[in-house]
Formats: C-alpha cells, sequence, structure tokens
C-alpha cells in the first residue's frame, strides 16, 4: 500500500503535472475556477484555470469574488456548486420504454458510460458531504445505480481549509478544516507549495508519477497550524446543544412563524446543498407516442408540488417547509440515514436571497427552548 | 431489479365502482419477487408515468392485482388501461401487514373505502388458515353504497363478524349508516389480546385506531397503512417522508405507536 509513502511536498509545476497526468489518463478533471463573478467547478484542461489569487467575501445572502495579495489557488471557500452537480446530476434519463408492434412493451434502462471523474480542490465539508451522497444513494437497501456509476473510480484530491469564510460552521457540525479519511490525494497549500498526503493506492501511484519532493519538518508544522488556525476562525456556529434532539423537539416552535415571514420557499438553499438529494420524476412521450422516457430532476421540499397528494399538498405553509428542511437536516436525517444532513459549508448561508441563516434559525430555535444561549446572543461568537 | 420495471399484462378487468378498478396482472416473461400483503408496486401506465399502488391480490404463480382509483393522469391512465395490455411494474416494495404477528389472537380489519384493496391478501390468508387466529373480524365503511369495493366477494366471507356501513345511504340501502368506529362494539374481540389492521383514508385511520387504543388495544398491535407522495419507492427521492419515517421503506405499514405521534403534528 501506501505506508512507504510519507507526506511529500509538490510545488507548482507539481501542481501543474498533477493536472496534466490526470488529463492524460483520460480523467475528467473537474476544479474550482473563476467565471461570471464566482469560484465555479467546471472542467480544468491545466492547473492554470484554478482560481490562484482570489478570494470570496461571503455574508448572510452575500457572496463576492476579492482580489487576494498572495496568489493562493485554495484560499476561497465553498462557492455556488457542489460535486453533486456531476455525481448527482440535476437531470437525467432513468429509463425509456417503447412499445413492440406485438402490443407488448419493452423497457430499457438508461446506462452511459459515466466520464472518469477527478476532482480537484475538494473542501473536506465536501468530501464529508460526498461520503453522505454515498450513504443515501448507494448504503441502503438499494442502489442508485446512476450515482453508483459515477462515483465509484471517481478520483478525489482534497484542499484543506486555511481560509475559512464568514458563513463557515463545520466544526461546529462535527468536522473541521482538516481533511477526513476518503480522500486519494490531500493538499495542503502552504505558501505557493502543496503538502500533500495520500489516501489511497491509486493516490499513491500518481504521487509517484509526479515531480515532488519528500516533505520537510518545516513545511509540515506549517501546514497544521494554518489548518488549526482555521479551525478557530470559523465564521459561524450551530450552538453548543443537542442539535438533533432540538429540532427533534420543536415542530411546535414559535420560531417557525418567523422565518416563515422571511423565507420566499424559492428553494435556493435546497439547490446549493452539497447533501440536498430529493429528485422527482417525469414522464417524456415523443410525437409518435410510441416511445416514452423517464427522467429524474432535482426537486426541492420547498416546492408545494413535493408533498402533493391528491386533493391538495401536505405541507402547505411557508413555515411548514422551512420546519421540513431544517428539521431533515439536522434531526430526522440521523433517523433515516445515521448521520446529520449537514456539514457546516455554509453555502444555503451565502445563496438566499433574504439572507436567512441556518445557524441564526438553529439558536433562536434553542433559546426558544430554554436550552441555548438567550435568544440576543450573536451566534457568530459561539463557539 | 427495483429500478427498471417489468412487464406485466392485464389479463382481467373489473371495475369495482364509477372511479375504481381492479386490474388482474401475469408477467409477460419472468415474474418479480414475491408480494407481501400491505406491500406496493409502482406502476406505470405507458406515457402517463408511475404511481405506487398496493397489492389487492397476490398469487402463488406471480400474478397480481392491483385496485386503482381514478384520481389524477396516471390513476386514470391505469384505469383505462384494457384487456392485453401491457404495463411496469416495480417492486416488491415496503413493509407488509405482517399478519403472522397475530397468529393465536383476534384480528379486527377496519377499511375505509377503497382501503379495502390492501387489506383484501391479509383478510383471505387470515380465513385460509381460521386455526391460526382468533376470531377474525372485518369492518368496512364508505361514503355511499356506491363506493364500496368487492361487495359479493365480501358478503362470501366467514368471520366472526363483517360490518359495513355507509356515510351516506341512497334508496335501496338497507345497512348501516354512520362512521365505521361505531361498528367496533359490535366486532368479537378481546381488543387488550387482539391485533387491529387498517386502511383507509387518513382522518379515518386516526379515528378508528384512537377508538381501538380507547378500547384497550396496545398501539404497538395496531398496524396502519399511510400514504405519501413517492416518486421512486427506493428511498431515493425523499418524497415519501414523514418525520423520520421514509414511508417507502419504512412504510407504508406502520405500528400505531409509531404513527400516532407524526400524524398529531399538523402538516409534518
Ligand atoms: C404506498 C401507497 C399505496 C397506494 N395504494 C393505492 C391503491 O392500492 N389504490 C389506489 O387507487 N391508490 C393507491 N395509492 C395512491 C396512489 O398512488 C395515488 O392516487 C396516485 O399517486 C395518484 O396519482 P395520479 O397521477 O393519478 O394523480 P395526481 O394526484 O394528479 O398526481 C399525483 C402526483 O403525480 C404527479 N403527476 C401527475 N401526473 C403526472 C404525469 N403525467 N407525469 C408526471 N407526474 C405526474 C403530480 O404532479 C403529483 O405529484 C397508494 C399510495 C401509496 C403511497
Ligand atoms: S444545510 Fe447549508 S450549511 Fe449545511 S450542508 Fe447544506 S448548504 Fe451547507
Ligand atoms: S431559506 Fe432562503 S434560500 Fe431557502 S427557500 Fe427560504 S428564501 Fe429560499
Amino acid at each position: 500500500m501506501t505506508d512507504t509513502q510519507g507526506p511529500a511536498v509538490l510545488d507548482r509545476d507539481g501542481l501543474n503535472a498533477l493536472v496534466a497526468e490526470l488529463v492524460a489518463q483520460g480523467r475528467t478533471v473537474i476544479g474550482p475556477t473563476v467565471r461570471d463573478g464566482a469560484v465555479v467547478l467546471a472542467e480544468l484542461e491545466s492547473a492554470d484555470d484554478l482560481p490562484f489569487g482570489w478570494g470570496v467575501e461571503l455574508d448572510a445572502g452575500r457572496y463576492r469574488l476579492v482580489r487576494r495579495t498572495d496568489g493562493a489557488a485554495f484560499a476561497h471557500s465553498a462557492g455556488p456548486q457542489s460535486w453533486k452537480n456531476f455525481l448527482h446530476p440535476a437531470r437525467q434519463r432513468l429509463w425509456s420504454a417503447d412499445r413492440t408492434p406485438s402490443g407488448g412493451v419493452d423497457f430499457t434502462a438508461d446506462e452511459p458510460a459515466a466520464p472518469s471523474y477527478a476532482f480537484l480542490g475538494v473542501r473536506p465539508c465536501d468530501l464529508r458531504a460526498i461520503a453522505i451522497q454515498d450513504r443515501v444513494l448507494t448504503g441502503g437497501r438499494y442502489e442508485d445505480t446512476g450515482y453508483a456509476r459515477r462515483r465509484t473510480g471517481a478520483f478525489l484530491i482534497a484542499a484543506e481549509c486555511t481560509e475559512p469564510g464568514a458563513t463557515c460552521f463545520c466544526v461546529s457540525t462535527g468536522g473541521g478544516p482538516a481533511a477526513d479519511p476518503g480522500y486519494d490525494l490531500a493538499l495542503t497549500e502552504v505558501d505557493g507549495r502543496f503538502l500533500v498526503r495520500v489516501g489511497s493506492e491509486a493516490g499513491g501511484e500518481l504521487l509517484a508519477r509526479l515531480p515532488h519532493s519528500a516533505a520537510d519538518e518545516g513545511t509540515e508544522r506549517a501546514a497544521h497550524a494554518a489548518v488549526d488556525a482555521a479551525r478557530d476562525r470559523m465564521g459561524r456556529a450551530l450552538p453548543p446543544v443537542d442539535v438533533r434532539a432540538l429540532l427533534a423537539g420543536s415542530a411546535d416552535a414559535e420560531r417557525w412563524d418567523d422565518v416563515a415571514e422571511r423565507c420566499l420557499t424559492c428553494g435556493n438553499c435546497t439547490m446549493v446543498c452539497p447533501t440536498c438529494f430529493c429528485v422527482t420524476t417525469e414522464e417524456v412521450t415523443d410525437l409518435t407516442g410510441d416511445h416514452t422516457e423517464r427522467w429524474q430532476r432535482w426537486d426541492s421540499c420547498f416546492d408545494l408540488d413535493f408533498s402533493y397528494l391528491h386533493g391538495g399538498p401536505v405541507r402547505a405553509s411557508a413555515r411548514s417547509r422551512y420546519r421540513q428542511w431544517l428539521t431533515h437536516k439536522l434531526s430526522t436525517w440521523h433517523d433515516q440515514f445515521d448521520s446529520s444532513g449537514c456539514v457546516g459549508c455554509g453555502r444555503c448561508i451565502s445563496w438566499c436571497p433574504v439572507g436567512i441563516d441556518i445557524t441564526e434559525e438553529v439558536t433562536a430555535l434553542a433559546a426558544e427552548a430554554g436550552t441555548g444561549p438567550t435568544a440576543s446572543a450573536d451566534p457568530r461568537t459561539e463557539s | 431489479m427495483t429500478n427498471l420495471p417489468v412487464p406485466y399484462r392485464v389479463v382481467a378487468r373489473r371495475p369495482e365502482t364509477a372511479d375504481t378498478v381492479t386490474l388482474r396482472l401475469e408477467p409477460v416473461a419472468d415474474a418479480l419477487g414475491d408480494f407481501a400483503p400491505g406491500q406496493f408496486a409502482m406502476v406505470h401506465c405507458f406515457g402517463r408515468g408511475e404511481i405506487p399502488v398496493s397489492v389487492s391480490s397476490v398469487q402463488s404463480t406471480g400474478g397480481l392485482a392491483h385496485t386503482v382509483r381514478a384520481v389524477g393522469a396516471v390513476s386514470a391512465g391505469l384505469c383505462e388501461a384494457r384487456t392485453a395490455e401491457v404495463v411496469g411494474i416495480r417492486g416488491p416494495f415496503g413493509t407488509g401487514w405482517e399478519l403472522e404477528r397475530a397468529r393465536g389472537r383476534d384480528v379486527v380489519v377496519v377499511a375505509g373505502g377503497i382501503g379495502l384493496a390492501p387489506l383484501r391478501p391479509l383478510i383471505l390468508r387470515a380465513l385460509a388458515e381460521p386455526e391460526a387466529y382468533g376470531r377474525v373480524n372485518v369492518l368496512i365503511g364508505a361514503r355511499t353504497p356506491a363506493d364500496l369495493i368487492g361487495r359479493e366477494e365480501v358478503a362470501g366471507w366467514r368471520t366472526a363478524y363483517t360490518g359495513v356501513t355507509v356515510d351516506r345511504p341512497d334508496e335501496d340501502w338497507r345497512g348501516d349508516v354512520g362512521l365505521v368506529t361505531d361498528l367496533l362494539g359490535r366486532a368479537h374481540l378481546t381488543p387488550s389480546d387482539a391485533w387491529g389492521f387498517v386502511c383507509g383514508p387518513e382522518p379515518m385511520i386516526r379515528a378508528t385506531a384512537r377508538e381501538l387504543v380507547a378500547r384497550g388495544m396496545p398501539p404497538d398491535r395496531i398496524r396502519v397503512s399511510l400514504e405519501r407522495n413517492m416518486r421512486c419507492a427506493t428511498g431515493h427521492c425523499g418524497h415519501c417522508q414523514l418525520g423520520p419515517l421514509l414511508l417507502c421503506r419504512d412504510g407504508p405499514v406502520v405500528d400505531w405507536q409509531r404513527a400516532e405521534p407524526l400524524l398529531s403534528v399538523r402538516e409534518l
């Protein structure tokens, strides 16, 4: 295995070689790049496409690119997309059916070969989000075969966080800015160089093909220090209470009426969330009427149709839909899939058009339940 | 296979009421695995879509029956399906009634409207093994006499007690009028030592289960079948959540002990 490989260091040329080698292997390399005023995830042709020298300024309902003087590649936090855009795409055909001349129906599964993905710059929170979607979509009794096809063999290169954003709160969800196992390679950026840790055999093999040096003690120490410091610089935090139990007991809270007055039920939070997996299906028929297709697309629990039963939606009020979303994320997800549904990436906070802040809502619920700090306390100062 | 429908042919079609039809299906080639009473299939109507429907009959030959009420595009399309037409079936999905747990005890089955359909295979199993169960009671309620399904078959069931009641009688109705819970007093059972199986509209399920508990039946011996929007039936679409439950996986049949606190939260 990889135990002979201690941490290594890549310089900028090493990083270039990393992307070039993955491309040469026939991989579709996806990573952060600047486009349309945001750091988006898109196919990279070379490491030059990475957002060197860009950072982001985040707040509730706010996302803005800012220039950095240090030229860092991974000093931005979560953007509008996540890896689910690739692993669990917004639209896909599930199967099609054709009438046969003899009056039968043939059903055909849609199983296109998936691209061989390499994801570069996976944040520790997003690595956890991928693990959560793995559990939901492939860990139960039935497997989402499309997801499994895209996920199996995807090569994951984590980028640890040294520059958390103002909407980040991964530490208070039980995570942190250091990458948990699950990656093939993990990078930590220190002054234009990258400390590399190997997490899998495939990762070790790739590293061996790149120009690299063994990690010196100074680089290792600097990398650890930067990640440790990030841990203490989270922009936000969930209140230090048993959030799962709090939400399980908050069905009748008055706070839901308060948030319902602000929430537009637009569903943006569910679209940007890296763990939200809900989908709906559509039947698409061609003009002959002899061919029909079953399509799947992302859906949102904020949509009225989501809970539709003939006669009307089960969750008609905005109150009940926001409650469903937040309670699912932080409480019933544990019941259903043995983990939380939130990794604290902060996307839902930045991309909410009216700036609704999940940490602030939970803090208010805790205050109402009498378990948390007083309602006037600023959640941002809690840890 | 759970993701791709398997073709089944309609071999018989029986109208039950003005808007409800029972389709008997046989596999065109290979059959799916055995369905247990209470479980459901995703039934695909060509060009219309796919909906969850419980099995109203399970045959050892691999044949199935579904009783469908036309309430929208897909269910109406299935109700119009003719003999020899092919539909797509995925399944079996979800929990069953688990009638076996009631062995040796009295049984009361309470059905509201089309809710009798998913209970039918359970009733037939209980009646096929009279020595295995105590007294079997079947209570049926419907809005009007025209909404009662399977009347002839019901009349032939050899139960300890079968009661049928309607909310609104017509001129010819000579039977009971009122809520299905009103029939409970006539059932032959010792509630504290019996099992209840309930299916129907949610308000009816609630009223019935509460009445059974009031009469002394333990909440964990009452099994109810619940309905929520379902798109995939494999636990991946998120639509069938009822609080902590995914009803395609943890339901549709749930113990009342589990269901009661969830159904008492509005808009959960
Ligand atoms: C476990 C379970 C068991 C059930 N058992 C039975 C049973 O035994 N018998 C029975 O009659 N019913 C049963 N039902 C209820 C049945 O599934 C619904 O009545 C049915 O889904 C209604 O679908 P519909 O399209 O006909 O009607 P609608 O109410 O119009 O549609 C329901 C949903 O389907 C969507 N939809 C409608 N048309 C289309 C379309 N063309 N393409 C894509 N989406 C569409 C709608 O947007 C909506 O979300 C059961 C439900 C569950 C959950
Ligand atoms: S709920 Fe918000 S903070 Fe949590 S994982 Fe989803 S988008 Fe990120
Ligand atoms: S919380 Fe914000 S992003 Fe989510 S539905 Fe409401 S308004 Fe939209």
